[in-house]
């Protein structure tokens, strides 16, 4: 994907442009499977820190998030001023438009074929 | 782009990938020893801060020891590539031994290794679905510590961090040019 075209498709909430930021998640995550971050498949829609078998910080677990655009927004622009004590010790994704392809490409990942398998 | 696979003498090969691997991460582990007093004068709560940073960091390290385990015993390596993950992995284990040991002089509780680890072993044919498996991991982890590495309290903590960071970077340059890709594809990384 060439320069412009990638800034086109990250406006746009592009979930191609989103798997590329995603590349940055994945010393940690993975779309089926728990690792040192709980699995993203099934995300939009579930409460935080209640992915079974994943070992979440306490501030995770009474977090009383719900996963949705608004809420992984929030916290993917600074996750550690969004929930003080989460184990996910990063400094966000603090561009706009890649949280938002970023958000589209999880929420298209979420429910595909891949993750229904599992 | 040529890969070092097509190298046709192992022996140098390997000498080419293993010749210069001990001064970073000593690098990292004397900021580590040299900022000890300062972390001693630090306050518990950024002593919390920062120990839960390196655990996160820890996890991840301790799964990357065994995904180079997986890697190494999936009899897809030729021996050069082999030798290669073994390298890589020792990095891992010294950032894992490193990370351990700080988090129990900042007064926590270093996780320990999983029991099992889920990798998708389903997926690796060959020698480059491997080496590929590695590259993403370590690009990863590059991307992990990127994000780690202003969030601490300690700037001697950010300063091993960022040493650590380097090595995982030139990982994952080997291992792109081991699959014949650019080695360095871009002037930052994110």
């Amino acid at each position: 994907m060439n320069g412009l075209v990638l800034i086109a498709a990250l406006a746009a909430g592009d979930p191609a442009a989103g798997e590329a930021v995603y590349s940055r998640c994945m010393a940690c995550h993975a779309l089926e499977y728990n690792r040192t971050g709980p699995k993203h498949c099934g995300l939009f829609g579930r409460r935080a820190g209640s992915v079974p078998g994943f070992e979440y910080s306490g501030a995770m677990k009474r977090s009383k998030l719900v996963w949705n655009e608004k809420t992984l927004d929030r916290f993917l622009a600074n996750p550690v001023k969004a929930v003080p004590g989460t184990s996910m010790t990063y400094a966000g994704v603090p561009d706009a438009k890649e949280r938002a392809a970023l958000i589209a490409y999880l929420k298209r990942e979420s429910v595909s074929a891949r993750c229904q398998e599992r | 782009m040529s890969s070092f696979l097509s190298i046709s003498d192992p022996n140098a090969a390997r000498r080419l990938f293993l010749g210069r691997s001990t001064m970073l991460l000593s690098g990292a582990a004397v900021a580590l020893l040299a900022g000890r007093h300062a972390l001693a004068a630090k306050s518990k709560g950024t002593h919390a801060d920062d120990a839960r940073i390196l655990n996160t960091a820890l996890g991840a390290e301790l799964e990357a020891v065994a995904a180079y385990q997986v890697g190494a015993e999936s009899g897809l390596l030729e021996k050069p590539v082999l030798a290669l993950a073994g390298q890589f992995q020792g990095h891992h284990k010294e950032h894992a031994d490193l990370l351990a040991s700080t988090i129990r002089k900042l007064g926590g509780n270093p996780v320990a290794p999983k029991s099992k680890y889920e990798f998708p072993v389903e997926t690796l044919k060959n020698q480059a679905d491997v080496l590929r498996f590695a590259a993403t991991l370590e690009k990863g982890a590059v991307s992990a510590y990127l994000g780690a590495v202003p969030l601490f309290r300690s700037r001697d903590l950010a300063k091993a961090a960022a040493s650590i960071l380097g090595d995982e970077a030139m990982h994952w340059a080997v291992l792109r040019q081991a699959l014949g890709e650019n080695p360095v594809p871009s002037a930052f990384v994110s």
